[in-house]
């Protein structure tokens, strides 16, 4: 079990100190601006886009940023030592993932908020906002880890990674931002949450299993 | 070093000796790369105490070998039996060193002893330091990995080796890029491995002074 | 029979010897799927005309069919990589990777037909109708597939690993066409109308049917002659490799 915990403290530590919290929280801000560019200052209608354009901007921060966790292993040789490690390798990657979790994606849940300041978002759709992207962040982190997985051997392999994880991410999207969009001020889309959170149950079992048959592939 | 038997393993390297003797056999072992069969018909068996030092031109198929025994690369033929293999009894050293540039050495060796389930220590200070010197890098825990030079890369890389015992090792080339004294504590942390009952299998273009015996690849082709 | 079927696939596993069944199949293939095609589209330009939708309503006889073979295409990718990791027969990669590109030409045709197909009615080119959503994620899981292919160099790596592609991006297919239907309804201004498909009577299903085999047919020929390329082409590159 201790190795599941330095694994998983290893990849946070790399993540902050490498700078890709902030480098995501800032891609998080920096996409976000660019929608007024996009769609005109008017605060009402970007009020009206803006939980769905938080999903949008959140799940391009993701993609963008999970092509990483596997590849700089396999460039360094790592990822041999990762399967000889004493602990199965779809615990190695749910451990890698979980500190990708935790210094990525908690991070960047805490920026929506301020995000959503900057496109006017409704004070009321924030709670839901955050339960549904909580409720289905797990799964978009499990499903693009098997995209990352699967192009881990290829340079440069950052678009190959969002080509393949983005029919995985469409489930989630639709129901991610359909329980923003459909939720009247402070009430929970129950439904909805409970489906995000399937998803995200099923990919924890499913996607490490897909994931350590990838780099294993990758490996030989 | 002039002399040709292994140097008597040093008080400070001597483990614990390991609990199963490492017992590995390879029979009739192929390896196809792409499309082109590499080797085939390799066969040996090492009892405890035995290394094996693999030699080769270059291509040869000496790391995909070493890979095969460590279950990264599928056999294209044969059998490989480990006797009484506890599961994770491999160690594997290869080209890359595996090594995060961001992370401190003193934080190299943490992560390394919780990673492979080394035993903790009772002062996890002082083990850094004895490490360290053990290693030839005395006062540099606190220095990034990646300001450090290539020697002392394959240096740190020799850790987990001595962090976290087991009983066989599959090393690539090991004496790459290490200067006399790191050649010796090779040889040292080698014999200590093979003295407690361990086994070895070394690729390398220069000649090994730890193991009892070779095979040369690619010589028949 | 199990074991027949086995026997008959470990018998052409040998690349030489599909290659000869695949010469004599060659000719007949194609000709039957001609012939059958030629014969649906006859029997579908002199259907009678629908009073609600005119003559437009004839590019369903392609729309549909092609959408099917869509669908087909992914299932048969899934089914040679599942072949090829599990059975380990050689022949399923090539397969896989020979009938990718068909599929994903179908799923395009089954796009543009559609998009043609709705503009009379909508007015505008695309609609996110729920179906042609579907068929749009379903070729960008196309894509996806065939980039692994060019993206990794070594042919074996990147048939193993496009492989592993096919059979975990299989589930995904049900799972996207359930959220988008899903999607759709509640998002459905009550102005666009869906392509509403026409009452199928004898006179619209047996000629859609026959479009449907024809459509088969020619994705079994086309996917042969793939193969038949894929297998030289890796004959010369052997041949090169070898310096012959």
């Amino acid at each position: 079990m201790s190795v599941f915990w330095a694994l998983c403290r290893q990849h946070m530590v790399l993540a902050w100190r490498g700078g890709h919290t902030t480098l995501a929280v800032a891609f998080l801000f920096i996409g976000v601006t660019l929608m007024p560019f996009g769609l005109g200052p008017e605060l009402a209608l970007l009020q009206a886009l803006a939980p769905g354009l938080l999903w949008v901007v959140l799940v391009m921060t993701l993609l963008t940023s999970l092509d990483r966790v596997f590849q700089a292993d396999y460039e360094d040789g790592s990822l041999d030592q990762m399967m000889l490690m004493p602990l199965p390798l779809e615990f190695v990657v749910l451990a890698k993932l979980l500190g990708h979790y935790i210094a990525l994606v908690v991070p960047l849940l805490l920026a929506v908020p301020l995000a959503g300041l900057l496109l006017n978002l409704a004070p009321a759709h924030l709670p839901m906002l955050l339960l549904a992207m909580a409720a289905g962040s797990p799964a978009l982190v499990l499903l693009g880890g098997i995209g990352a997985s699967l192009a881990v051997s290829v340079r440069r392999g950052g678009l190959l990674t969002v080509l393949l994880s983005l029919p995985f991410y469409v489930p989630v999207m639709i129901f991610g931002a359909g329980a923003t969009q459909q939720a009247l001020a402070g009430e929970i889309d129950a439904t909805r949450l409970a489906i995000l959170c399937l998803f995200s149950l099923a990919s924890l079992l499913a996607a490490p299993v897909a994931m350590a048959a990838a780099l294993r592939n990758a490996v030989r | 070093m002039t002399e040709n038997t292994m140097p008597k393993p040093q008080k400070k390297f001597l483990p614990v000796p390991y609990a199963k003797p490492a017992d590995l056999q390879l029979a009739g072992v192929a390896c196809t790369r792409g499309m082109r069969r590499l080797f085939e018909g390799v066969s040996f068996r090492l009892k405890a105490g035995d290394g094996l030092a693999l030699y080769g031109p270059n291509g040869s198929g000496k790391t995909s070998l070493l890979r095969q025994i460590a279950g990264f690369l599928p056999l294209a033929a044969g059998t490989l039996s480990i006797a009484d293999k506890a599961p994770y009894g491999v160690h594997f050293m290869g080209h890359a060193d595996a090594l995060k540039n961001a992370l401190s050495v003193g934080e190299t060796l943490a992560f390394e002893a919780a990673l492979w389930g080394a035993p903790k220590a009772k002062d996890p200070l002082l083990d850094t330091d004895r490490w360290l010197t053990h290693l030839g890098l005395e006062g540099r825990a606190w220095q990034a990995v990646g300001d450090l030079s290539a020697g002392q890369r394959r240096r740190l890389a020799l850790a987990k080796l001595c962090l976290a015992p087991r009983p066989i090792w599959l090393l690539d080339e090991p004496m790459t890029a290490l200067d006399e004294a790191g050649r010796h504590l090779v040889n040292a942390l080698a014999g200590a491995h093979l003295a407690a009952g361990g086994v070895l299998v070394a690729s390398s273009h220069v000649p090994l002074d730890f193991t009892t015996d070779a095979l040369t690849l690619g010589a028949a082709a | 029979m199990w074991k027949a079927l086995e026997n008959i696939s470990a018998f052409y596993a040998n690349p030489t010897r599909f290659m000869n069944l695949a010469a004599r199949l060659h000719a007949p293939l194609w000709g039957l799927a001609l012939c059958v095609l030629a014969y649906g589209l006859f029997r579908a330009l002199t259907v009678p005309e629908d009073y609600q939708q005119g003559e437009t309503v004839k590019i369903m006889f392609v729309h549909v069919p092609a959408a099917w073979m869509a669908l087909f295409g992914y299932s048969f990718i899934f089914a040679a990589s599942v072949t090829a990791l599990i059975f380990r027969h050689p022949l399923g990669h090539v397969a896989a990777r020979a009938a990718a590109p068909i599929g994903a030409t179908f799923t395009l045709i089954a796009l543009v037909t559609g998009s043609l197909w709705g503009q009379p009615m909508w007015g505008t080119w695309w609609v996110w109708d729920a179906r042609l959503t579907s068929m749009l994620v379903l070729l960008f899981i196309y894509l996806g597939y065939i980039a692994i292919w060019q993206a990794i160099d070594e042919p074996t790596r990147a048939a193993r690993t496009a492989a592993l592609l096919a059979v975990v991006g299989f589930i995904n297919v049900p799972i996207v066409k359930f959220s988008v239907d899903w999607w759709n309804t509640l998002h459905q201004p009550a102005s666009v109308s869906r392509l509403a498909r026409p009452a199928l009577h004898a006179d619209f299903l047996y000629p859609l049917l026959i479009m449907g085999v024809g459509f088969l047919l020619l994705f079994f020929a086309l996917t042969l002659t793939r193969m038949q390329m894929e297998i030289l082409r890796q004959k010369l590159r052997t041949r090169r490799m070898l310096g012959q």
